[in-house]
């Protein structure tokens, strides 16, 4: 993978991104919000393929990071954002990044106990602790609980998605192709082996939850000041699924590919929502549903490196 | 570049489908020859029952409007789009009906979770929106948009909250509510707070989680409370069981809930477990009035089977709005808005709905209680 | 005291349905190493296969009655077994030699189709399971109350559970199942055909889960596509809980959350009972992830 371009390539991202916002107002409104959902789904897909894809750790609880962030940032904006008009996209900024510091500590919490953990058990547990999450919130009558949060500002823009989406595919690649990305792929591949080279799989392991928790986070706060109202029921296992299944399409480990099947999934429920018209009466919401898990079904019986990889199938055990 | 090339393309993708996407130029709902009202709501996920319902009530209500010409003398096209019960959806499609299909109004949701979540979009591009069965005060406290054809979670629990004190005279009450729904931790508080005021007392209140099917343990903490009542906020779906491992574990003081309680399903699952419950909700099947009984012949004839509190709801509100329609003489949101505002006695077949200065339904509450397998009348409470 | 009885006789009630389904995924893991996740839905099928069959079989036998319920059963039993032969042969043999993460996900996927073609086929809203067992009134014994659904819960549970054991134990096919278990290339150089034992194995979990779905369906009358998850990932819990592989350990594990959940649920809150499983889960994997009856597995490099 050609990174010595990647620098230019996030400058570039970031300058696009804000000349584009500023003709958000002439977008309409459904394509806008689709956008914005987009890069979110960009953002979660990338940071689970590190834990995922690149580091090996099967997580079903990413939803869950993202509801975190979602609730942390949507308190923050709720409580300060009307202080200032003039610092807005400061306050906006430090609530997405409190938000993300809240999920990296929540994937802390998360990476720690789960160590000695693989494979499907690894799965239950985030599934597990994904679920716990989603409680605790539902009992949080200080954030509305099962009554939801309104948030107030609505300050999600093509900037700021796109923006941070650049910034995580930025951080993803650069971490996973600098000497200490080498790690997580090690571990990846084979733990005792790495362990016994003396690389420190504890660390990696962690490092990975943390950091795909983190961005998470910001995606969840870039979702609640675009949605505007958060349930806990909404960063449910289905959620998870969504995003698992993204990165699976891209290709595990494979950062491009794992962007466009974000894009893909996302504009799809909207493709087939146009295709079938109004008036269809549901039978989008099962097939959809009936798509995506024939989707991953065959997928897994015939590619199972991806739609998107070109490297060969991943080797048996 | 070559792995820019992929990027590039997405890049390429997403500007294509944002150019693509132009505001509709024509004022909404102007159709050619049909007037458009959106509708969403949960017609597949867990909640698909009530979705289904509701839109079954609101479907048979602009196919009567339309048999006869329609309003303004334009047929009613209505869009109905599935938020498959899902969070972040229903932002999604509703801005989807508003800027894409340039509804003239919005009918939904049967949630008020997720009638939340669009009620603020409906309110910002001055679209009014009806929503058949919210009952979280704060949907229609978004802005002067949005309007509702049920009562209040406020007003419902007040209501049986009294019952329980005054005709019923129960002292001690357990509650046990349905932690996920927002309509059933609604209602809980207001009948807690209500029954309480009243001067009985709360003894007990356990929680379950929609979709549970096990209510044993929270029943067996109940039974050692000794209460003389139980308060059951929450939907068929449950109390039906409820009522059973009520009866199976000695259980025999009365159970009582809300308007979630109405469906045939209730029975059908309960059985003779609910013999001597008690429940309010917006109308009596037994009502003769020919509005009551067209529209129940009418779903029954369409649908094959007996309506719902969501389905005669989801049916009031698309045919409040067709008045509105008619009065206001026109598509425009801001007058609908203020035709819908003035709104007084229109003859649903859930009772009279008169718009209250918050945009709320003020209408008589009907109490029911179940017997011989049948809903039968016990008291009306008048707002 | 009675309070306390009462929750304890709830809690073996559901436990032992959990242990049924905890039996399934044992077993499967035992033999595969690989978690099925769909077997929560076989378990939801298996209700649904019975509230089916329930009119065709009342026209030939009196329902409710023992024998009526019985041949339900069976039949329902029957149908699961074929399925989830049929899931195993389609979804899952392919990819044997696949790393388990991807067999994981086909799982995955082959749960959440079985619980949307199911919304899409059967209907989304809850459907009231007809009375096949005749319901004997509730005995109330000084302040405890015996419902008859209950007993049968529990003692079907132990009747299977002895037919399990004695398959395993006395039979060729139980014993073909345990070699694999054990070590599967040792198995196949020894004649044993890992085809069949799989199909079987396969065929054994699906039946006792479609065995607790009819169970289920009598106790708690109102069936939907969706009933499955959350017992499924209960049953899983148990099943890890007790030590994967180890059937005893998926039973006494079953029989542990159910009592558990309900008595957490009846004394300290019951509003946190869906994180319950998950927090016992979290536990289990932290002090003793072999399980309680479990060994622990060396990982061979």
């Amino acid at each position: 993978m050609n990174f010595r371009h990647a620098k230019t390539f996030l400058l570039g991202a970031l300058a696009l991104s804000f000349l584009i916002s500023l003709f958000g107002g002439q977008i309409s409104s459904y394509p806008l919000f689709v956008s914005y959902n987009i890069g979110i789904s960009i953002i979660m897909a990338v940071s689970l393929n590190l834990i995922n894809g690149y580091t090996g750790q099967f997580s079903l609880g990413h939803a869950g990071f993202m509801a975190v962030g979602a609730y942390t940032s949507a308190v923050i904006t709720n409580q300060f954002g009307g202080l200032n008009v003039v610092l807005a996209n400061g306050i906006f900024l430090a609530a997405l990044l409190a938000g993300g510091l809240a999920a990296a500590v929540a994937g802390l919490l998360v990476g720690i106990p789960t160590l000695r953990l693989r494979g499907d058990y690894l799965a239950i547990v985030t599934l597990g602790f994904g679920e716990i999450i989603r409680v605790i919130l539902q009992n949080m009558n200080a954030v509305g609980g099962a009554r939801g949060l309104s948030v107030a500002h609505s300050w999600t823009n093509l900037f700021w998605t796109f923006g941070f989406a650049a910034v995580t595919v930025y951080v993803v690649a650069a971490l996973v192709n600098s000497t200490y990305g080498r790690g997580f792929i090690a571990v990846h591949d084979d733990e005792i082996a790495a362990e016994a080279m003396g690389i420190n799989t504890t660390k990696y392991k962690v490092t990975a939850f943390v950091i795909g928790a983190f961005f998470a986070g910001i995606a969840g706060g870039l979702y609640a000041h675009s949605t505007q109202f958060l349930t806990p029921g909404g960063f449910g296992f289905m959620q998870s699924i969504t995003f698992v299944v993204m990165v699976i399409l891209g290709g595990m480990g494979n950062t491009v590919g794992v962007i466009l099947s974000a894009i893909l999934l996302t504009l799809l429920p909207e493709g087939l929502r146009v295709l079938a018209g109004v008036n269809h009466l549901g039978w989008i919401g099962n097939t959809r549903m009936i798509i995506y898990s024939l989707l991953l079904i065959v997928l897994m019986l015939t590619r199972p490196q991806g739609l998107f990889s070109f490297k060969k199938s991943p080797a048996p055990k | 570049m070559k792995i820019w090339r992929e990027p590039f393309l997405a890049a390429l993708a997403i500007g294509f489908f944002l150019a693509g996407c132009n505001k509709p130029s024509s004022a909404p709902g102007a159709g050619n020859d049909t007037i458009k009202v959106g509708e969403f709501a949960s017609l597949t996920g867990s909640e698909a029952t009530f979705g289904q319902s509701s839109h079954k009530g609101t479907q048979l209500a602009i196919d009567d409007i339309n048999t006869v010409g329609g309003v303004l003398g334009k047929k009613i096209e209505l869009l109905t789009e599935d938020n498959q019960s899902q969070a972040g959806q229903s932002a999604t499609v509703v801005r989807k009906l508003i800027s894409s299909d340039g509804v003239a109004a919005i009918l939904g949701e049967v949630a008020s979770s997720r009638s939340l979540e669009a009620a603020p979009i409906c309110q910002e591009n001055k679209i009014p929106m009806i929503s058949p069965s919210s009952t979280n005060p704060r949907v229609t406290e978004t802005g002067d948009y949005i309007f509702r054809v049920c009562f209040i979670d406020p007003f419902q629990g007040t209501v049986m909250a009294n019952f329980a004190h005054n005709t019923l005279k129960l002292q001690n009450v357990a509650v046990l509510s349905d932690v996920k729904s927002d309509y059933s931790l609604g209602l809980a508080k207001f009948f807690k707070e209500g029954f309480v005021a009243a001067g009985g007392k709360i003894i007990a209140d356990e929680n379950y989680s929609g979709g549970d099917k096990d209510f044993n343990a929270q029943l067996t903490a109940i039974k050692a409370a000794n209460p003389d009542g139980i308060f059951v906020p929450g939907y068929y779906t449950e109390v039906g069981l409820i009522a059973l491992q009520a009866r199976q574990l000695g259980i025999t003081v009365p159970l009582f809930g809300g308007d979630g309680w109405e469906s045939s399903s209730l029975v059908s699952i309960g059985g003779t477990a609910l013999e001597g419950d008690y429940f309010s909700t917006h109308f009596s099947p037994e009502d003769t009035s020919p509005a009551v009984q067209n529209f129940v012949k009418a779903f029954k004839t369409k649908y094959n089977e007996t309506p719902d509190a969501m389905a005669a709801l989801g049916y009031d509100s698309a045919m409040m709005l067709a008045d509105a329609i008619k009065k206001a003489g026109a598509t425009d949101g801001a007058k609908i808005r203020d035709a819908l505002a003035a709104e007084k006695n229109f003859p649903g077949v859930t009772g009279n709905i008169t718009m209250d200065a918050n945009r709320n339904a003020s209408k008589p509450a009907v109490i029911l209680t179940i017997k011989n397998g049948q809903f039968k009348y016990v008291q009306t409470v008048q707002p | 005291m009675t309070e306390f009885l009462q929750q304890l006789i709830n809690g073996l009630a559901l436990g032992s349905i959990l242990a049924l389904i905890a039996l399934g995924y044992t077993m499967v893991y035992g033999i595969l190493r690989f978690i099925n996740f769909a077997h929560g839905d076989v378990f939801m099928l298996g209700a649904f296969a019975g509230y089916y069959l329930a009119p065709k079989i009342a026209a030939v036998l009196p329902l409710p009655s023992i024998a009526g319920a019985l041949v339900v059963m069976g039949i329902s039993m029957a149908v699961c077994a074929a399925l989830g032969v049929i899931i195993e042969r389609f979804a899952y043999r392919p990819l044997r030699k696949q790393p388990k993460l991807t067999v994981l996900i086909t799982a995955i996927g082959v749960s959440l189709f079985l619980e949307y073609a199911g919304q899409f086929v059967f209907g989304a809203a809850p459907k009231k399971f007809p009375a096949i067992l005749p319901a004997l009134p509730v005995t109330h014994l000084g302040g405890l109350s015996f419902n008859s659904n209950q007993i049968v819960v529990i003692a079907v549970t132990i009747f299977l559970l002895l037919a399990l054991r004695f398959i395993v134990l006395k039979t060729k096919i139980g014993t073909a199942m345990r070699a694999v278990s054990f070590n599967p290339e040792a198995a196949a150089l020894m004649g044993v055909n890992t085809d069949i034992v799989i199909s079987f194995t396969f065929a054994l979990g699906s039946a006792l889960a479609a065995a607790a779905g009819i169970l289920w369906a009598i106790n708690y009358p109102a069936i939907d596509p969706l009933m499955g998850i959350l017992p499924g990932i209960k049953a899983f819990v148990a099943a890890v809980l007790g030590g994967i592989g180890n059937l005893p350990g998926a039973a006494l594990g079953g029989v542990i959350i159910g009592v558990t959940e309900t008595l957490v649920s009846g004394y300290i809150s019951s509003t946190y009972r869906d994180a319950i499983a998950f927090a016992v889960l979290i536990l289990i994997m932290l002090v003793k992830p072999s399980g309680l009856l479990g060994k622990k597995e060396i990982e061979k490099v």
